[in-house]
């Protein structure tokens, strides 16, 4: 679906005329801008903000009833697909919500790792073994990596079913112990909302129960916490004096940032990053080409991106 | 008799805030999440059409266009060989080096290149320098020599795993520690790319990837599509890497061709003891790429190791040929076939 034109120049000139009140929004003023160095990494949410969850963490609020961004479909995937390999797009990642709700996720994964790698980040709750057969399947038929992350929000049920919900913990590490047993060796990611996640006797504590769930080499990826979305509500907004201005540019420059490596497709358009799916000027475009340029660093979540050098990456 | 069942209490619970949630799991029907704030979905779907840029299909066309224009490039080409000799990541292993330049003078090579990773892993940095310079190998600089001939305080070798890190963190700072600074500078001296010619072929030669010194290229996770654009532009017929530790060769539909040559510091994760490295060489119509296992003193080298008392995880490495370190920046595939 083409959008009619209806802004011309760049990204820091589209305004439109009445944001709703939140707060975290784009601030205006100087913001550095960032310059996409190199397409590598394109993600796709894919499951749009569609979940089976609705953690109080999650920085883009999904939900069994959030359709701010819906299922993508298999054509709509592989239309970008094709845009992506005319740039030399080197990996894909998947994400939503959920992906795993969508009923053509095993067929886009087929599709697309015919084409490249493919990494998909779930909660892990679908994971049965008629899917985990299926996938592992595929990843030992493909000449790429299949990499699966399955998220849990601490070491016990005490600390992440609070967050991602009640019971969570067991079916999540039901669903991993599947995987990993269908041979499909899963890496958690754990965010950083528990101090215990971040410490090496936490992390020493979670190999030990992966292991006692028959994951032998577990892997384990700790991520940051964005304070938009629900975990705005959560925890609270960021400070005032959370945000990057123009000067603020770091010595190496800002290969560091996602959005000067990769691009977030939905079924909405091209967004700058995975990020700011839920900031309607985190859209750059329909096509990836329109979407080459650079970016304003004008949301207070950048400010997280900068500080923690987020890289999504396994 | 009837028995009354106790309410679960579990489940009842469970049911409580379940009803206590249906708010939270109903509250978007008709609505979307813009930032924190509940809008009309349609609000949400309008602001975000407007955003961004729309371009023409010409204006598009260009915009692709100078995206992939080629890199200017003046690296002088070296040759034309008809057979070379390639390795990367030595890591302070002049054992397996030594064995190598034995080898290679056996195998009638026109020319023997080291793609990066002088230091790193092994004991004793300085014995590598006399070898490179009697072989009259011709090295570019890696990670690590780029960071020790700048003063850095890490090697850059691009990990994110804390344990990798750690790791990583060992190893640099005893290199750094037992280098000389005329090494250094001798380091900080190499070229950064070289473009050799094999046969009709011109090779670029780098570390990482032409973009990226630490950029790991491994062949599960590199489409085809973006080798394909790498090689155009950079203008060449073959690209050659290390970094990763773990060799591959992929022949492109264009004919083109990448080559990781894999690392003779370290074996490949592969249970097996020997080193590999790389001989390329000109068979006209295509480059034939052979791996050769390359077997050396490695008893010895264990010995050195502890002697220096670099971390047991890396002897274990030495003696099984499975790696314990650096294992989580791997990607699903070459993690599935790795014992640890
Ligand atoms: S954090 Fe993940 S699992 Fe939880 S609601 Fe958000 S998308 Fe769903
Ligand atoms: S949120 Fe992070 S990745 Fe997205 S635009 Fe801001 S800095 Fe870049």
């Amino acid at each position: 679906m083409e959008a009619p034109m209806e802004q011309e120049g760049t990204l820091q000139d589209s305004r439109f005329e009445e944001p709703p009140s939140g707060q975290n929004q784009v601030a205006p003023g100087d913001s550095p801008n960032v310059e996409l160095r190199s397409l590598d990494t394109l993600w796709f949410q894919v499951g749009g903000t569609v979940c089976n969850l609705a953690c109080s963490h999650c920085f883009i609020s999904c939900s069994p009833t959030n359709h701010t961004h819906e299922f993508m479909t298999l054509a709509q995937v592989e239309t970008h697909l094709a845009e992506a390999e005319a740039l030399g797009v080197k990996e894909y990642y998947f994400t939503g919500g959920e992906p795993f709700l969508n009923p053509e996720m095993e067929d886009i994964l087929e599709v697309t790792l015919r084409r490249g790698p493919a990494t998909v980040l779930t909660n892990g709750l679908l994971l049965d073994n008629k899917r985990c057969q299926r996938l592992a399947t595929l990843a030992r038929s493909a000449e790429y990596s299949l990499d699966l992350r399955i998220s849990i929000d601490g070491y016990s049920a005490e600390a992440n079913d609070p967050i991602r919900g009640e019971g969570t913990f067991e079916r999540i590490l039901a669903g991993a112990s599947r995987a990993a047993s269908a041979g499909l060796n899963p890496v958690m990611t754990v965010t950083e909302v528990h101090r215990d996640n971040v410490t090496d006797d936490g992390r020493q504590r979670f190999f030990k129960v992966l292991r006692t769930r028959g994951i032998e080499r577990p892997r384990l990826k700790i991520l940051p916490v964005f304070q938009i979305g629900a975990e705005a509500e959560r925890t609270g907004v960021y400070e005032s004096w959370q945000q990057l201005a123009e000067n603020d540019v770091p010595e190496g420059g800002w290969d560091h940032l996602q959005c000067s490596t990769s691009r977030m497709v939905t079924d909405q358009g091209v967004w700058v990053c995975p990020i700011l799916v839920n900031e309607p000027l985190g859209r750059m475009g329909q096509s990836l080409a329109d979407t080459l340029g650079s970016f304003p660093l004008n949301h207070q979540a950048c400010w997280t991106c900068h500080v923690h050098g987020v890289s999504c990456r396994t | 008799m009837s028995h009354r069942i106790p309410e679960d209490s579990q489940r009842k619970k469970r049911r409580n805030e379940a009803v206590a949630n249906i708010d939270k799991l109903t509250a978007h029907r008709g609505m979307a999440t813009w930032g924190e704030t509940l809008v009309p979905l349609g609000d949400f779907q309008r602001a975000a059409r407007r955003s961004g840029r729309q371009l023409t299909a010409s204006e598009r066309r260009a915009a692709v266009q100078r995206y992939l224009e080629p890199r200017s490039d003046e690296t002088a080409i070296e040759g034309p060989f008809s057979r070379i000799a390639v390795f990367g990541g030595i890591y302070n292993n002049s054992f397996a080096l030594r064995a190598l330049l034995d080898e290679t003078q056996t195998r009638r090579v026109d020319a023997v290149y080291c793609l990066g990773d002088l230091g790193g892993f092994g004991p004793n940095p300085e014995d590598v320098w006399p070898l490179l310079e009697q072989g009259s190998v011709k090295s570019i600089q890696g990670n690590y020599e780029e960071s020790l001939a700048t003063g850095r305080e890490d090697c850059n070798c691009g990990y994110a795993d804390p344990r990798d890190n750690h790791f990583a963190e060992v190893s640099y700072s005893y290199t750094a520690r037992n280098c000389s600074s005329e090494f250094k500078r001798w380091m900080g001296s190499l070229p950064k790319r070289r473009r050799v010619r094999v046969g009709q072929r011109e090779l670029l030669l780098i570390h990482g990837s032409p973009r990226r010194i630490n950029e790991f290229m491994f062949f599960s996770a590199t489409s085809v599509p973006f080798l394909e654009i790498l090689l155009d532009q950079e203008r060449c017929d073959g690209i050659l890497c290390t970094h990763t530790g773990l060799y591959w060769h992929r022949q492109l539909p264009s004919g083109r061709d990448v080559v990781n040559v894999g690392v003779i510091g370290r074996p490949a994760n592969d249970g097996r003891t020997e080193v590999w490295y790389s001989v390329l060489s000109d068979e006209g119509e295509r480059l034939r790429v052979e791996f050769i296992p390359l077997a050396y003193d490695h008893p010895a080298l264990a010995k050195a190791m502890r002697r220096e008392k670099l971390p047991e995880e890396f002897v274990e490495t030495i003696v099984s040929g499975w790696w314990t370190t650096c294992l989580e920046i791997l990607p699903a595939r070459e993690r599935a076939v790795s014992r640890f």
